[in-house]
């Protein structure tokens, strides 16, 4: 077990500069999800952990040792692949047992770790087949055994599960989970989904543009979103924004006024950010009005969508509130949920 | 697609027809190699098998005949199995980490050499005859098995299949090896070579066959009657072609030439189709 | 194209390469060089001195009779081969790709001949028609024709011409029938039930769509009458009778070999290298064409 320390890492191909510098602290048994959309650097930033990728600029220590010139097969890490990697020629037991043959373990050893890796991920009677024998899910967990065999210092998982479907996808992200919480290893975990990432998580970073805008435990990067881009890429369905011009008292959006929890210089134009689940019926003393342009009846919830003051508003209603489309419907927001933005740099006020 | 019943046995007719022509040359040649050669140059000759097969295929084999200076055709098929042998494996041995160099690698040159290896294509034995007799004469190479296989085991089309193929190997397999421990040398022992079992067995039959019946090159660097390899040994029997040639001799050392080729081609059609459809010069 | 994750060796990828450069480098690009060394260079009568002269070699071989003769001969001899090794393998093709029952035993037939040295091969035909003595030999001369390749000229072309389209019948049969298959069954209906019968079917919709093909084979079934079939040269009429038989391969060889005369063959060499490299160039430009086969 280790910790894996991150110190201002960048990475450019010739000029280019795509991870502009990325500082993190992982403690020993975290499991940090690293969370963004395609082309944010997410997965350049784990396979320079895992030693697949020169690190440019900055340091990367794992368990205390700086290991930016280390081969990856000398940083005692393991990871599972997108695409799971399998050597398609060999079995389910020697495609577990190859990094440990390569590493000269005694072969009773080897064949006592796979048989408990193996019972852990119920793949006991499927080790004599071929991966292209296998399940998507099946496969999926052939990549896991592979490396909980190794036993390593860190995990690097690399949007394991996105060629899985919805269903199995849910799943396995349970058994991850469980299994991570059972042997405690350290872990990095890549991926684009949010609700894997918030799910997932002890703490998550969250890229944008080769930059981590935001590390902290899931709760508090909902609640406390300190970007725009934060707040718009967790939660779902993603928060509303509103060019907002703050007054004495408040905010003023269009027509509607919000109080506001901080008092801010009257005259300054700033984002205003509300999740459409802190919207609420409230027909007695309503902050605003939207008229429902379409309504979409999910059973639980019931997805309003309007405009205001020209930006598209949704409110996410419980499912027993009947609205139809051009009903004239009277929303009401907390002080506390509401998220303040700077309207020049998109940061939290 | 439903068709007329009537036009069912046309094509089985023609293609019945095909191969009576095509195999009709090789079958008279199986024939004649159980006749006497007077039973063949005096006569028309009998279509049917004669008796005489088992002593013609010992002749050949033990001492062939007048023009061959008493070397026998089974000395002929050695050289050629060896030669046939030396050339496929030595072909796909340095085609395949040739091949390995360039895609899995990043160094300087590497186009360089690409190119250089694929621009062999351009220029087959035929038009360097004379100077690249003049180098293996000048390496001390004529009548030996180096000097007849060595110079043929370049080959871009070896080469470029493999490299084709490599290019189909994911990236996270070789990072997965990476992670695993594995360096280059590793992974394409325990990696690279399982996988290409397949073409590595297409490339083999056709260069086999490409090997086996090879004639100018041979023509070229042996004088030597021991170092002939067998379709050599068959025009230096045959003569002049007339009443004057053992032709039952000269036959029955055609079949055994013709033989082994044609074996891998009906056993190993798989891989033969696949190799020929992918190499493809 | 390349990959995106290599190994970082630096003095390994050499080694891996170094067999295959060595071997290309000392037997082929040195005689290559060579050739083109020795096409303008003349050696005195002793073959002790050789001195530049140009492209003076090139101007006597093209406008040596004999050469323009052999030029003509090798037109001739690889259109016919190219056209009778195609013609009989697209029909053949067709055929094999309507039968389902024993394709395989026709397959695996049709192919064996690919697999005969085209010496051998040579050999083979020669025998059916050695004057005197080959069965179909007995069978011209039965039917009144005067049958003798040894001393008549078309007769011996017809013959290499026919020993060389035999082996290489295999080889487009197979092609033809791999695009054959290739095309959706689907195109075939709907052509059906746009009302074309049996042969519009085969003229209108599949053999345009086989038209690379036909073409790729073309190429290569020229290439292969250019330089594949010295064997069978060498073996059934020595170029003759009166050269009628000499393409440019076979003279390259008697001039260099049997005439020793290192510059003209050298000159010749060069020559055909420039038509090898055009019709690679050909057959790579409609490469992608064929892919999808």
């Amino acid at each position: 077990m280790a910790d894996v320390r991150l110190r201002n890492v960048r990475k450019s191909y010739g000029d280019t500069e795509v991870i502009h510098g990325v500082d993190c602290e992982i403690a020993d048994g975290e499991f940090v999800v690293v969370v963004g959309p395609s082309g944010c650097g997410k997965s350049t930033l784990l396979r320079m952990v895992a030693g697949l990728e020169e690190i440019t600029k900055g340091e990367i220590a794992i368990g205390g040792r700086v290991v930016n010139d280390i081969e990856p097969k000398d940083r005692d890490i393991a990871m599972v692949f997108q695409n799971y990697a399998l050597y398609p020629h060999m079995s389910v037991f020697d495609n577990m047992a190859y990094g440990l043959k390569i590493r000269g373990v005694p072969r009773s050893e080897i064949e006592a770790r796979v048989e408990k890796a193996a019972n852990i991920l119920q793949l006991k009677p499927l080790l004599e087949r071929k991966p292209r024998q296998l399940s998507g899910g099946q496969r999926q967990r052939v990549a896991m055994g592979r490396a909980i065999v190794r036993d390593p210092q860190v995990f690097l998982f690399d949007e394991p599960l996105s060629n899985l479907d919805a269903k199995l996808r849910v799943q396995m992200r349970v058994e991850i989970k469980r299994l991570q919480q059972d042997l405690g290893t350290t872990s990095i975990y890549v991926t684009h989904d949010q609700v894997e990432a918030m799910t997932l998580a002890d703490r998550l970073v969250v890229m944008n543009a080769g930059v981590a805008e935001q590390v902290g435990p899931p709760i508090e990067v909902y609640e406390r979103p300190e970007t725009v881009f934060v707040a718009g890429f967790i939660g779902s369905p993603a928060m509303n924004f509103l060019p907002a011009i703050a007054t004495e008292n408040g905010l003023s959006v269009g027509e509607a006024r919000f109080r506001a929890a901080q008092r801010l210089e009257p005259g300054r134009n700033v984002t205003v950010g509300v999740r459409p689940e802190h919207l609420e019926l409230d027909p007695a003393s309503p902050t605003l009005r939207v008229r429902a342009e379409l309504v979409e009846a999910l059973g639980a919830d019931t997805i309003v969508h309007g405009t205001l003051a020209g930006a598209p508003l949704l409110a996410r209603l419980p499912g027993t509130q009947r609205v139809v489309a051009g009903d004239e419907v009277p929303l009401r927001c907390a002080p506390e949920h509401l998220h303040v933005f700077d309207g020049a740099t998109g940061k939290r006020i | 697609m439903r068709r007329a019943r009537t036009i069912d046995w046309v094509p089985h007719a023609v293609l019945l027809i095909g191969i009576a022509i095509i195999a009709f040359p090789v079958y008279v040649t199986v024939v004649a190699s159980t006749l006497t050669t007077p039973e063949i140059v005096y006569g028309p000759m009998s279509l049917l098998p004669g008796p005489h097969g088992p002593e013609n295929y010992v002749q050949a084999l033990s001492e062939g005949n007048a023009k061959t200076s008493g070397v026998g055709v089974g000395r002929m098929l050695l050289n050629t199995l060896v030669v046939a042998l030396a050339i496929a494996v030595g072909k796909i041995a340095i085609s395949i980490i040739s091949a390995y160099a360039v895609v899995f690698f990043n160094f300087p040159g590497r186009m360089a050499f690409f190119w250089l290896i694929f621009l062999t294509l351009m220029l087959p034995v035929e038009v360097r005859i004379v100077p690249t007799y003049a180098v293996v004469a000048g390496l001390g190479l004529v009548d030996t098995y180096a000097g007849l296989a060595v110079p043929l085991i370049a080959s871009a089309t070896a080469t470029l299949l493999f490299r084709q193929f490599f290019l189909t190997i994911p990236d996270e397999m070789v990072e997965a090896a990476k992670v695993d421990g594995a360096g280059p040398m590793r992974f394409f022992k325990d990696v690279v070579l399982p996988l290409s079992r397949t073409n590595i067995a297409a490339l083999f039959v056709i260069l086999f066959i490409y090997g086996w019946n090879q004639y100018l090159w041979p023509l070229l660097v042996t004088n030597d009657a021991e170092m002939t390899t067998i379709v050599i040994g068959i025009r230096r029997m045959l003569g002049n072609g007339d009443a004057q040639t053992e032709w039952s001799i000269v036959m029955a050392t055609t079949v055994l030439a013709l033989l082994p080729p044609v074996a891998i081609v009906i056993l190993m059609q798989r891989w033969f189709v696949k190799g020929l459809v992918e190499t493809e010069k | 194209m390349r990959r995106r994750v290599v190994f970082k060796q630096k003095l390994l990828p050499y080694l891996l390469l170094a067999p295959q450069v060595a071997i290309t480098l000392v037997f082929f690009y040195w005689p290559a060089a060579q050739a083109v060394w020795y096409s303008t260079r003349r050696e005195d009568p002793f073959g002790l001195r050789s001195q530049f002269v140009g492209l003076e070699n090139f101007i006597t071989v093209l406008e040596d009779p004999s050469y323009i003769n052999s030029l003509t001969t090798t037109a001739i001899f690889s259109l016919a081969v190219a056209v009778l090794a195609i013609v009989p393998a697209l029909l053949l093709a067709v055929m094999a790709d309507r039968v389902v029952r024993a394709a395989t035993v026709y397959k695996t037939i049709l192919l064996s001949p690919y697999a005969v040295a085209p010496a051998i091969a040579g050999v083979l035909w020669l025998f059916l028609f050695a004057p005197g003595i080959g069965v179909v030999a007995y069978v011209l001369q039965f039917l009144g024709i005067d049958w003798n390749f040894v001393l008549r000229g078309e007769q011996a072309m017809l013959l290499v011409i026919i020993a060389s389209a035999w082996k290489q019948i295999s080889y487009n049969f197979l092609f033809f029938l791999a695009g054959l298959q290739s095309i959706p069954k689907s195109l075939i209906e709907a052509a059906a039930i746009d009302g074309a019968g049996e042969g519009r079917r085969f003229w209108d919709v599949v053999f345009p769509l086989l038209s690379p093909t036909t073409f790729f084979l073309l190429v290569v079934n020229v290439v292969y009458a250019f330089f594949d079939t010295f064997g069978i040269i060498h073996a059934v009429t020595q170029g003759g009778p009166a050269k009628a038989t000499e393409i440019l391969v076979y003279k390259v060889w008697y001039d260099g070999v049997m005439a020793l005369d290192l510059g003209g063959s050298s000159a010749q060499s060069v020559i055909l290298m420039g038509i090898v490299i055009a019709l690679t160039a050909i057959q790579f430009r409609y490469v992608e064409r064929k892919v999808h086969y």
